[in-house]
């Protein structure tokens, strides 16, 4: 074990049962132009968890989960997922690998409809989920299937946005802010979307403002600052930590 | 003689005619032109040398192997993409994110090399290239005479156009490609080989140059400079039309072409600049092209 290791994955609990990280991420540095981002993330995401990267704005969430996916491609550090090495895997070839991404703007496509937009990405393994089933989960896109995505709510646009991946068979889905922006009713769906996943097996790297709706969901935690993971912990010492954190995230 | 606005219905549907030929080029052209910028975001200026590379790639195929123009239509196109691929991966590729001025600035480069290398061996004067045996002559079609490889022209730049449309909004690899012009990084990371996407989509733009060039061959000579005559008006249709967008692109040539043409029977003397004068008020009421979306 190296230090990183104890670092972030505290003895108090142990996390996987015993399995080795389906993604494990140590010292990932990056840099946006000349603005260095990231100075060193060390994380974990056990087979079938969901966890959530916590912190306030600008602290580098959103970049962590796009330096793992390779999209910023100026990084320095070491990405693995299901034990390989993805650092030097091209972009189009990470999703082939089993690893999905929602961005934080959702990325629905004006130009396509939301059918097209729903079976745009390949799907890169067995074991995901028909468009009937997705359909079955998500009748608003059923029977807004024939106009543009972006015609879409906010809501829908969302749960299009989560709804495609599914259909990819990946493993690992790396999901930026779904709740931001969104009506409480809303937030609730897809909370229940991603117990979906759960029980599905399909782990998910969440990052989140809204902690209560992290709390529910979650198994584990990190905490970001200046581009680094500060503090980490698991869904059984979240009620110790509550107010240390609602201070530290400035809610 | 039966005549409208004072003007011989022969006179008129004659130049009507010539109008279409035109919009059928400036179309095909300004189509491809549209399909590249879309992805790419690369102003081709070289597009003039490929619809060249095009016709003399059928006048090469009919005196160097033999090949008629029937088998020129499609292999002509294939070797000018094949030449945009090679272009592309080796050259162009490692322009893409930096400013339009380069990707301009390279195509406009390789234009010229193109040009003056068949200058160089072809000289200025064109090639004749005879139309094919089941095209020539003409067809009465009531009111008019129709020379058949014009009809021709015509329908098959349509069937090209609407065919290319039909692709790109109604399958799936025009789905990824409507996607990556949107935004390419997320289709990537969504697992699509979007370097593979661009290089296929420069030489399908470049083989809708090569289609044009061919059946440019037998009604203009095949010469070295007919592509820089015809691309500075391409480049005021895709201007009018708006910049990467497909159908905007069709609709806009054909209608040019069309006004044109009319031109040439009311007032010959602007015929030459119609084109510019549309483009000059389009630009100042809507800069973004009749069919172009403010971005």
């Amino acid at each position: 074990m190296t230090a990183t290791d104890t670092l972030t994955a505290p003895a108090t609990v142990a996390r996987g049962g015993g399995a080795a990280p389906q993604l494990k991420v140590r010292k990932l540095e990056a840099w946006y132009g000349e603005s260095h981002a990231l100075h060193g993330v060390d994380l974990d995401v056990y087979p079938g968890e969901t966890v959530t990267l916590l912190g306030r704005n600008g602290v580098g969430k959103t970049t962590t989960l796009r330096a793992i996916m390779g999209i910023i491609r100026k990084r320095k550090g070491e990405v693995e997922f299901e034990q390989k090495s993805i650092m030097r895997v091209p972009l189009h070839r990470i999703a082939h690998a089993g690893l999905g991404f929602v961005p934080e703007e959702r990325g629905i496509f004006a130009s396509l409809t939301v059918e097209e937009n729903l079976t745009l990405p390949p799907v890169v393994a067995k074991g995901g989920m028909s468009i009937e089933k997705i359909y079955e989960i998500f009748p608003n896109l059923f029977e807004r299937r024939g106009s543009p995505g972006t015609k879409l709510s906010g809501g829908e646009q969302q749960m299009l946005a989560i709804a495609r991946i599914l259909r990819t068979g990946v493993r690992l889905i790396l999901l930026d802010e779904p709740t931001e922006g969104l009506a409480p009713v809303i937030v609730e769906r897809i909370g229940e979307v991603l117990k979906v996943l759960k029980t599905h097996g399909v782990s998910v790297l969440l990052v989140e403002q809204n902690f209560r709706f992290a709390s529910r969901i979650a198994d584990h935690f990190y905490v970001m600052d200046h581009g680094q993971v500060i503090d980490s912990f698991t869904v059984s010492e979240l009620p110790a930590r509550t107010e240390a954190l609602n201070t530290a995230l400035g809610v | 003689m039966t005549t409208i606005f004072g003007v011989a219905l022969p006179v008129l549907t004659g130049q009507l005619l010539i109008g279409l030929i035109n919009g059928s080029f400036y179309a095909l052209l300004s189509l491809g032109l549209a399909v590249i910028f879309g992805l790419l975001r690369i102003v081709n200026f070289a597009h003039g040398a490929f619809y060249m590379l095009g016709a003399f790639a059928a006048w090469m195929l009919l005196n160097f192997a033999g090949i008629g123009y029937w088998g020129a239509l499609f292999l002509a196109p294939l070797i000018v993409a094949v030449v945009g691929m090679v272009i592309e991966r080796t050259m162009l590729r490692a322009l893409y994110g930096l400013d339009h001025l380069y990707g301009l600035l390279f195509t406009f480069g390789l234009a010229l090399l193109l040009e003056g290398g068949f200058r160089h061996y072809f000289g200025t004067s064109g090639q004749p290239f005879a139309a094919p045996e089941a095209l020539r002559g003409a067809t009465n079609i009531g009111f008019m005479m129709l020379p058949n490889y014009r009809g021709w022209v015509v329908v098959a730049s349509l069937v090209v156009c609407l065919g290319t449309w039909a692709i790109i909004e109604k399958t799936k690899i025009g789905a990824y490609l409507r996607a990556a012009t949107e935004n390419s990084t997320l289709v990537q990371a969504f697992g699509v080989n979007v370097p593979l996407l661009l290089t296929l989509t420069y030489g399908f733009g470049c083989a809708l140059a090569g289609v044009a060039g061919v059946l440019a061959a037998p009604l203009f000579q095949v010469s070295p400079l007919m592509g820089s005559n015809l691309i500075i008006i391409v480049f005021a249709v895709v201007v009018i039309g708006g910049m990467g967008s497909i159908l905007g692109a069709i609709v806009t040539g054909y209608m040019l072409g069309i006004v044109e043409g009319l031109c040439k029977v009311f007032y010959p003397e602007a015929a030459n600049i119609v084109v510019f004068v549309i483009m000059a008020i389009v630009l100042l009421l809507r800069p973004a092209g009749l069919f172009g979306k403010d971005s």
